[in-house]
């Protein structure tokens, strides 16, 4: 690859008491692209895109080792400040979670918690973002309005504007449109398809047509394991490993 | 043949549960009945407010005014859920949110045990060590000298009791937060602080006060522990170093002793009655928010 890769990982092994959920990952996420992490469910992709914002050390029992590097900055180092690593990261989970307040407040609610108070900026803030996010004119007569009483799909843009909110480098989408109607998530499609010029995006999904509308480069795990890994054209249409070849192919699921 | 008798085995059990629920409901009502029955006297020579609102009580001249004992009652009260909020908020916030799985699994526990402790042991700590305590380190730093009962040691005493249950439904309702939902603040960077203090205890703010709801009407009824250590003097209260006599230390300490007095029966029924509807609409308003929370209608 001609340019470093934004995010590397090196001999990833992560533990959930006895279980071992990751065996032994080494992987590089590249820059300003979309990376799709792809297997069927229970594979640990969910996981591996948990250790990207230290999110997989909530879980009480969870142990890491191995490196995951950020610019070449072991995250996992010891002293690292995990609000810092996060902040980096804008993170859409499987079903949208807006905070319990309103609109305004969900999108305002990373920059002040990073110390932002000026309320012209958070203004500013808001509307850039939810422009960004493509939600701007559905909402902008309603800002004060609760966040829970939106649609999902809408939900689901507002979260990745509260995201956006806190300038990450990267965004992490686990199985974003997994909860959303076929509309919303050919929304939320395009809007990655347009963030990608400016961020890295890694994604989690088990639908094979979205990794392969939206994949520019592909990470196959299966049991934990990284199988293969490489630029999607490779990996949909001349896979190396025979397991990958069956998973595509629809063999295994 | 075996399978008429178990289904029909099956039928009686239900209906015989059901009878045996909707009787103990039944009987809330029939003694709140009893109550209001046994009140009418009073109530016929006097108006309600009467009662609630004189602060004469002269049981021998037929004054049954009411008011110092309820003042009581909210003075002690209001001392135990101002101290026992605060702190079993913390606590639960810190078990919820902060405490390593075997810390959690091993405080729960010992939470419930607390509460199971019975009354009378915690009104004999209260004389033991609350009462001399404020009599001579808490009293005398702000110029008071008392014997110590007072409304300071009935709150302190009452707090201790309501503490494990606004901690264990607080602890509750923190688990009935959605992860994602802290993880979603994590995840923009937030600390776990920020976290508590911006996500969870917003989200949790109704169930907080259907908590608090619950320990405020568990200190309104409690009688054994208060009634040791809160000096009992019909007096309207007016520092925490004063002692208090709260309703149901009155009705404990009178019933059957002194009903050869016209109409004292009826004035601690009433006061009975009054102390019953107040405890029962907060438990109800606070199990109905907390049952809501669980089904997960918002």
């Amino acid at each position: 690859m001609a340019i470093a890769p934004h995010i590397r990982v090196e001999n990833l092994d992560v533990r959930y008491g006895a279980v071992r959920a990751l065996k032994g990952i080494t992987a590089d996420i590249p820059r300003k692209m979309i990376s799709v992490i792809i297997g069927p469910s229970g594979c640990g992709k969910s996981t591996l895109l948990r250790t990207f914002n230290r999110l997989v050390e909530t879980a009480g029992d969870a142990r890491v080792s191995g490196r995951v590097l950020v610019d070449g900055a072991d995250i996992f180092a010891p002293g690292t400040d995990v609000t810092a690593v996060r902040k980096r990261m804008g993170l859409l989970s499987q079903r949208p979670y807006p905070l319990p307040m309103s609109i305004f407040d969900n999108v305002a609610y990373g920059p002040r918690v990073h110390g932002v108070r000026d309320r012209r900026t958070l203004a500013a803030v808001v509307e850039g973002r939810l422009r960004q996010a493509g939600l701007w004119e559905e909402v902008r007569d309603r800002l004060h309005a609760p966040a829970s009483r939106l649609s999902l799909g809408q939900q689901q843009r507002l979260c990745l504007a509260r995201g956006l909110a806190v300038e990450p480098e990267i965004i992490l989408g686990d199985e974003p449109t997994s909860a959303l109607d076929p509309r919303s998530s050919q929304h939320i499609e395009r809007i990655f398809m347009e963030l990608k010029r400016e961020y890295t995006i890694v994604l989690v999904t088990h639908i094979l047509r979205q990794a392969r509308r939206l994949a520019d480069y592909v990470l196959f795990l299966y049991l934990g394991e990284l199988v293969e890994h490489g630029p999607a054209r490779e990996i949909f249409e001349n896979p190396r490993e025979e397991m990958t070849r069956d998973y595509i192919g629809g063999a295994i699921s | 043949m075996g399978n008429r008798r178990r289904v029909l085995a099956d039928r009686i059990a239900g209906r015989f549960m059901l009878l045996l629920s909707v009787s103990s409901g039944l009987l809330i009502c029939v003694m709140a009945w009893a109550l209001l029955r046994r009140s009418l006297p009073i109530l016929a020579v006097k108006p309600l407010s009467a009662v609630l609102l004189s602060d004469d009580w002269m049981p021998m001249r037929g004054a049954f005014g009411l008011f110092p004992f309820i003042m009581g009652t909210i003075w002690v009260t209001a001392a135990a859920v101002l101290i026992a909020v605060p702190l079993s908020l913390l606590a639960a916030v810190y078990l919820s949110e902060y405490a390593p799985a075997a810390v959690r699994s091993a405080a729960a526990p010992l939470v419930d045990l607390l509460a199971g402790i019975p009354s009378v042991i915690y009104g004999i700590w209260g004389i033991l060590a609350i009462v001399p305590l404020i009599k001579n380190r808490v009293g005398p730093l702000f110029g008071v000298h008392a014997t110590g009962y007072s409304v300071l040691a009935g709150g302190v005493v009452l707090a201790v009791m309501i503490a494990p249950v606004i901690i264990h439904v607080a602890a509750e309702v923190f688990a009935a937060v959605p992860r994602e939902m802290r993880e979603a603040s994590l995840a923009l960077g937030a600390t776990r602080w920020q976290t508590v203090r911006h996500v969870v205890l917003r989200r949790a703010r109704a169930g907080l006060f259907a908590a608090v709801g619950l320990g405020f009407s568990r200190a309104f009824g409690e009688t054994m522990a208060v009634l040791m250590v809160a000096g009992n003097v019909a007096r309207v209260p007016s520092s925490v170093f004063d002692p208090a006599y709260p309703l149901p230390a009155l009705i404990a300490n009178n019933y059957g002793e002194m009903l050869s007095i016209p109409l004292y029966d009826a004035a601690l029924m009433l006061a009975a009655l009054v102390l019953l509807l107040v405890v029962l609409v907060f438990n109800v308003v606070s199990r109905i928010v907390l049952i809501r929370i669980e089904g997960g209608l918002r």
